[in-house]
């Protein structure tokens, strides 16, 4: 026989002044297995959580409803308020009747009142049931994992390893340091990349901590948060065979970076076609050239120092019905960086910006972007560029400024095209691996955008660098760096508290169908020809409910949300006494 | 609970919503928060997951004397466990098929993807189902072995 204590919080007016607290009470005493009911003021407060840890103590209470906001506000502040006088915190659940009840029913007072009755009612029948749990612990292996050896890997892998936590960094390439090798000098202080990029790759190759594996790719993974089970395969580079090696790690971060859209998709500007039309990352090429040389940008198709070039933004990006929706973010600035350092390398040379909006979201880079408009003499011109064509040895073009609303014609030498950033080729073989959900794009979708940005949807890997968005150097390192830091609080715990709200299996309902194991999402569910039925990984499962809706014999169940609870609520919502409960004026 | 005494009015529904954690239970909250007012005739399940919709829950409502079921799930591409919803849309049409032989309109069953940040379209999805289970009269559950 349960001992219910139901405690009904006004959360002053905002409950309240819409529905009959006394009123509720005095219904919900009468009810069985009642043991306890009573009303306060601000429940969550102080002397509110003192009454329901003294009743706890003086009733004898086995389990207990908190009326009150929602269970996403509060259900915590509870929980720990039973488990500090002894009652197990999973024996508590919250009646939601201010954001579902009082707060959308505010001129209906008896109707609200009827219903916040009503959800204490089903919230009742769902608690009774409830059994008392203890968080799932699980042991924590303290090394990380590091995909992809970018700027971004390469500062995560670091601040890991100085940590002191050993750490295995696989890159694709021959080379580390991705994208950011290809790039001659970043804005806005035209520093060489080479002179951020090369004392951090020796570092990393140099430390004690770093396991550096080149040529490899992450071909299986396994496991969960703290206990991650990685196959990495390593090209020889013979021609033979790749050799594999299994890495147990506890974290994994995803920063395999980003690509370039292909020139070839924007045929309009010749792209593919006309070999002085290039990508933003070609022209870094070009100006990394000349300034080993010492000599001025030349163009590809014969080598012939440029005089005329126009840079053309937005080239796939923010075109939703053509090619990419979203806002590229890094190409606005390193456009209006190459220009400058063209007008410095080829002195007398003339530059021009096709743009839509010049955005300057990065540190110090409005003032350098209209430094170099104003003092550098870079052209910029309001319109899309629609026709690029040869004519000659030079290329022509079609514009328009559209703030004078004139036709333009250009000529060049050379067109160079700031494409799309694109997640890295791969990604989505990676996002299926380690089970990180891309978004519509394609990039690394984080756990939360505001409150979880370096977390995947899974637990224990991480993100990091411009797989997750396009960035900046800056943000890249940022981010990398916060990432580093939140793998760093996990790897403080020597093992993780787990959520026990997930599935277990009656293995005398269980005909060992199977039915659970291609349903679940996480991988935690597995039949054991032995034992005769479907085993439950707990430390895996998230507790979404997918198998047990799918199992034929109902011999799995959520804990603590049953189906007998849950067809308890729905008895009560379905089937109340009287019509007048849902009697409504609206 | 028991009084206001009984006058005769006009056919109210009962809906019985099962709404997931992550997306339209949240989304149900920002209603609140924002204080969107809509009509009192729906009652929350809490599920973790839209995919965890069973077909006997559903059934079970409506035989218990619910006029119209409501599921609320993430956006497809947004279930926080990856494909639940989907699973959850699989498993409607379905049941869908089911009602029908049942002698039960397939179209008391309600399935909308309504965000956490979309409290308003919560409010409106409720008065829509509430107007439309109104127009659609009590559940053949209740009406078809009367008299």
């Amino acid at each position: 026989m349960n001992r219910i204590g139901v405690f009904l919080c006004w959360c002053g007016s905002n409950i309240a002044g819409t529905v009959d607290v006394h009123r509720v009470i005095e219904e919900v005493r009468k009810l069985p297995e009642v043991a306890h009911a009573e009303n306060y003021m601000y429940m969550c407060s102080d002397p509110g959580q003192d009454l329901v840890k003294a009743a706890i103590r003086d009733k004898n209470l086995t389990n207990l409803v908190v009326a009150s906001c929602s269970p996403r506000m509060h259900e915590n502040t509870f929980r720990k308020a039973a488990a500090s006088v002894g009652l197990n915190p999973y024996l508590v659940e919250i009646a939601n009747v201010r954001e579902q009840c009082s707060w959308v029913h505010q001129q209906q007072k008896d109707v609200a009142t009827r219903k916040a009755y009503n959800i204490i009612k089903a919230t009742i029948e769902k608690v009774k049931r409830n059994a008392a749990l203890e968080a799932i612990r699980v042991p924590v292996t303290k090394r990380a994992l590091v995909v992809g050896a970018g700027i971004a890997g390469i500062t995560a892998a670091l601040d890991l390893a100085d940590a002191g936590f050993e750490t295995v960094v696989v890159e694709r390439e021959a080379e580390i340091g991705g994208k950011l090798r290809r790039i001659s000098r970043t804005f806005p202080y035209h520093e060489p990349a080479d002179a951020i990029l090369a004392p951090r790759a020796e570092a990393l190759r140099d430390h004690p901590n770093v396991t550096l594996y080149t040529s490899s790719e992450v071909t299986a993974v396994g496991g969960y948060v703290g206990n991650f089970d990685v196959e990495v395969a390593t090209d020889p580079g013979d021609g033979g065979p790749p050799e594999t090696r299994t890495e147990k790690v506890g974290a994994i971060v995803v920063s395999t970076g980003y690509d370039l859209y292909p020139v070839e998709n924007l045929g309009e500007y010749g792209g593919g076609r006309l070999p002085d039309v290039i990508d933003g990352l070609a022209f870094e090429g070009l100006l990394a050239d000349s300034f080993r040389n010492g000599e001025p940008v030349r163009r590809p198709s014969d080598g012939r120092p440029v005089r005329d070039v126009v840079f053309i933004q937005c080239s796939g990006s923010r075109d939703p019905e053509n090619h990419k929706p979203y806002c590229s973010r890094i190409c606005c600035l390193y456009t209006n960086k190459q220009a400058r350092l063209l007008r410095d390398r080829n002195p007398g040379c003339r530059a021009w910006v096709s743009f839509m909006d010049v955005r300057t979201d990065c540190k110090n880079t409005e003032e350098y972007c209209q430094q170099n408009i104003e003092e550098r003499g870079i052209v910029y011109v309001r319109g899309r560029v629609s026709r690029v064509w040869q004519e000659g040895d030079r290329l022509r073009l079609w514009t328009a400024d559209t703030l004078t609303g004139e036709k333009i014609e250009l000529d060049a030498d050379l067109v160079v095209l700031a494409t799309a950033v694109v997640p890295a080729a791969g990604y989505a073989e990676v996002s299926s691996l380690l089970r990180a959900g891309v978004d519509a794009n394609g990039f690394f979708q984080e756990s939360h955008i505001k409150l979880r940005p370096v977390e995947s949807s899974t637990r224990g890997v991480y993100l990091a660098g411009a797989g997750q968005y396009p960035k900046d150097i800056t943000d890249t390192v940022a981010q990398a760096q916060a990432t580093a830091s939140k793998i760093q609080s996990l790897f403080a715990n020597e093992e993780l508290a787990q959520d026990p709200l997930v599935c277990r299996v009656d293995p005398d309902l269980c005909s060992a169908c199977g039915i659970c194991v291609p349903i679940c999402p996480y991988g935690a569910r597995e039949v054991d020809a032995l034992a005769g039925f479907s085993r439950v990984n707990e430390a895996l499962c998230e507790g979404c409910g997918a198998c047990v809706a799918a199992c034929p014999n109902k011999a799995c169940q959520l804990k603590n949300d049953s189906m007998v609870q849950v067809v308890g609520e729905i008895e009560v919502f379905a089937a109340e006494e009287g019509e007048e409960d849902y009697t409504c004026a609206c | 609970m028991a009084e206001p005494a009984k006058t005769p009015t006009a056919f109210e529904p009962r809906i019985v919503a099962f709404l997931c954690h992550w997306c339209t239970y949240t989304g149900a909250d920002l209603a609140g928060t924002t204080r969107q007012q809509y009509p009192p005739n729906v009652r929350v399940v809490h599920l973790m997951c839209s995919g965890a919709i069973d077909v006997v829950y559903v059934l079970k409502a409506l035989m218990d004397g619910a006029d119209g079921v409501l599921i609320g799930g993430c956006h497809p591409g947004d279930c926080h466990y990856q494909s639940g919803n989907f699973k959850a849309r699989r498993r409607v049409a379905i049941l869908k098929n089911i009602l029908a032989q049942l002698g039960l309109s397939a179209d008391r069953v309600w399935l909308r993807w309504i965000s956490a940040s979309e409290g308003r379209l919560f409010a409106e999805t409720v008065r829509e189902v509430t107007e439309a289970v109104r127009a659609m009269g009590p559940s053949e559950f209740k009406t078809q072995w009367d008299a």
